[in-house]
């Protein structure tokens, strides 16, 4: 797997021993159940994870008490070569409403071979989820007021 | 160089993530955590050097030495939770899609 970080974007690949088709549909159908555990916007654990294959649909949690939360737009739906999403999560850890600091994640699949595709995430323009950040300074300075990704970071390797 | 691509290039070099991760688990001095990563005392003071530099990190004076935490300004840590995000999904999702007894 690549970890190579570009300005404002991060890109990641993987091959997998899979038709591409598979691959689309693996990527699409079942997300909710490879996605990592840490990422949960809502108080309670989720239910199940909802990725409706449409333009205009939503990725969605559902929490164990019926609440909901949308945190990517489908933006475009291609199958099987690509789906691609907005993520309105922002530094705060809360669903960005603003569409204007929303960044966008981009998942390309391309066959290798008829049992092996590669794919590829892009996830890009972080820099809009930054604009105005400098406000929240104050606001988020502190131990106790560190953002949310950060305590969730360590759980992320932490797991691993 | 923009900021932003200091932040980013200073968590492009697997040693000094190590060396953010760390500090993301909690704040550490450089004696704790150079025995934790496979480069001299000094590698890891450069290290530090360059995460302060990117505002990834900053240094609270403690006694002779100072004690490093992760600078809570900033999108460094949105993009390092990403990355890691990112990287554990795809593993996840090869795992998924490489099921044995699975296959369509």
């Amino acid at each position: 797997m690549n970890s190579q970080i570009a300005a404002a974007t991060i890109r990641k690949s993987v091959v997998v021993e899979a038709s591409i088709e598979r691959a689309f549909d693996v990527f699409t159908r079942e997300f909710g159940n490879f996605k990592p555990p840490d990422h949960n916007l809502l108080a309670v654990p989720i239910a199940e994870t909802v990725f409706e294959p449409r333009v205009g649909g939503c990725i969605y949690d559902r929490g164990i008490d019926g609440s909901e939360c949308r945190w990517a737009r489908v933006l475009a739906y291609d199958p099987p070569r690509m789906v691609r999403l907005s993520w309105d999560i922002n530094t705060q850890w809360q669903v960005e409403t603003d569409l204007e600091r929303t960044s966008e994640w981009e998942v390309r699949f391309i066959a290798e071979a008829p049992d092996r595709t590669r794919v590829e995430i892009e996830h890009r323009h972080l820099d809009r989820h930054g604009q105005g950040w400098q406000a929240k300074r104050d606001a988020i300075d502190g131990e106790n007021g560190w953002p949310i990704y950060l305590t969730r970071f360590a759980g992320l390797f932490g797991s691993n | 160089m923009t900021s932003d691509t200091t932040q980013l290039s200073a968590l492009g070099d697997a040693t000094r993530r190590r060396v953010f991760e760390l500090i993301a688990e909690r704040p550490r001095n450089v004696a704790e955590i150079t025995p934790l990563v496979s480069v001299s005392q000094s590698a890891v003071s450069q290290h530090l050097k360059v995460l302060r530099n990117a505002r990834l990190v900053r240094a609270v004076p403690r006694g002779a030495s100072n004690v490093y935490h992760i600078d809570p300004h900033g999108l460094g840590q949105m993009r390092a939770w990403l990355d890691a995000y990112w990287e554990k999904t795809l593993a996840a999702y090869k795992a998924a899609v490489e099921k044995p007894g699975d296959t369509s």
